[in-house]
């Protein structure tokens, strides 16, 4: 190990030793609004095609709010609603396509809604399980987030930001949605990205 | 051979037109009313809408040219029989199936193109799209496209309807005209 390696561990152990949820005083403790003005927020999906490559796409409108306790990160909250009309895979007949009663059926649905039920702190530090009630396409089941805080902190316009990723897999056919794409493509991952300002 | 219209009678020009763009109406809403069930896993999943946007797009011009033969062709008059409300709902009614298809058409480009893609015309040409891309834009077109269509069969049934009263009821030679110049 050189001397370099060295040093940038050293700083990367004093910025997570800071990023430490409880160990500084409970200062970003509170509610986060998802900072949908800035577009700091992702719900990303991405699913197979044939088993031959990856199609991404996403949500672009959804907004929701996490409540952070810093004493106890696993009392904290998320709650997240998608409006499902926003599906977006940069093709416009997909589009139309995703969004007619074949898949999201988002004149009956036009919402999808996450609210979380119970966090269980992960081994690493800042990672986290998720759990909470998924309602899409007019079904509500249980799924868990695999959760990530990416970081916290003041930012450079006065405010105070703290950031996530999350992911899951959702079996389509258990939303009810069952147009056959394949056996490839019977799941769909999710992968979230959101960015809160402290209220 | 009669090819331009008359005060009194269609040319072959008119009447081929007519029939051919009939049968292209029908088709092409048959065709999307089927293709739009076909699973991912049928043949004719992705050949069905490559047929349907192209021949829509070539019965885009076949109707600028359906238009301007109208427009500078002397328009047969209309039967001597005929009550003024006919002339007029007859007339309406043509006016509206013209104002349709242009819609139809128009919508249903507009999906196609609403994500800034082209629209490839057979393996012949491409059309560009106009618009650009315009979020959530294929899903009030699409919406537009559906119910312009319906509205379009739905009254060229209608038309189709009167055309066999004036032929089987009224004996007259409203359809007649439109197989043949006189």
């Amino acid at each position: 190990m050189n001397s370099s390696t060295i040093r940038t561990t050293f700083a990367a152990t004093v910025l997570s030793v800071a990023m430490l949820p409880g160990v500084q005083a409970s200062e970003h403790s509170g509610t986060y609004a998802f900072d949908t003005e800035g577009q700091h927020q992702f719900i990303n999906f991405k699913i197979s095609h044939l088993g031959f490559s990856w199609l991404y796409g996403r949500f672009n409108e959804f907004d929701g709010e996490f409540v952070y306790d810093a004493e106890n990160p696993e009392n904290s909250k998320v709650t997240v609603t998608v409006q499902t009309e926003s599906v977006d895979s940069n093709h416009g007949e997909r589009d139309k396509h995703l969004r007619s009663d074949d898949f999201l059926h988002v004149d009956e649905y036009p919402t999808a809604t996450f609210t979380s039920k119970r966090i269980e702190l992960g081994d690493e530090q800042g990672e986290a399980d998720i759990i909470g009630d998924l309602t899409l396409h007019g079904v509500t089941r249980e799924i868990t987030l695999d959760a990530e805080m990416v970081g916290h902190g003041e930012d450079p316009w006065g405010g105070y930001r703290m950031g996530f990723e999350a992911e899951t897999e959702l079996r389509l056919a258990d939303f009810g949605i069952t147009k056959n794409l394949g056996e490839s493509a019977e799941t769909v991952e999710l992968i979230i990205s959101v960015e809160g300002v402290k209220q | 051979m009669q090819l331009s219209n008359s005060r009194k009678s269609y040319g072959w020009v008119a009447i081929l037109l007519h029939w051919l763009i009939a049968l292209a109406v029908f088709g092409l809403f048959g065709l999307g009313w089927y293709m739009v069930d076909l699973g991912y896993y049928d043949d004719w999943y992705r050949t069905a809408p490559d047929i349907h946007r192209s021949v829509g797009l070539i019965l885009a011009a076949v109707m600028v040219v359906r238009v301007a033969w109208r427009l500078f062709n002397p328009r047969p008059e209309p039967l001597a029989g005929h009550s003024r409300f006919e002339i007029w709902a007859a007339y309406g009614a043509h006016l509206t199936l013209y104002v349709l298809i242009f819609v139809a058409i128009v919508s249903g480009y507009l999906i196609s193109t609403a994500d800034g893609s082209s629209v490839q015309v057979f393996n012949w040409f491409s059309v560009p799209s106009v618009t650009g891309r315009m979020r959530e834009l294929e899903t009030i077109v699409g919406d537009v496209h559906y119910w312009s269509t319906w509205a379009l069969v739905g009254l060229a049934g209608v038309h189709a309807l009167a055309s066999m009263k004036h032929h089987f009821i009224d004996r007259d030679r409203t359809l007649r005209r439109m197989l043949k110049p006189d």
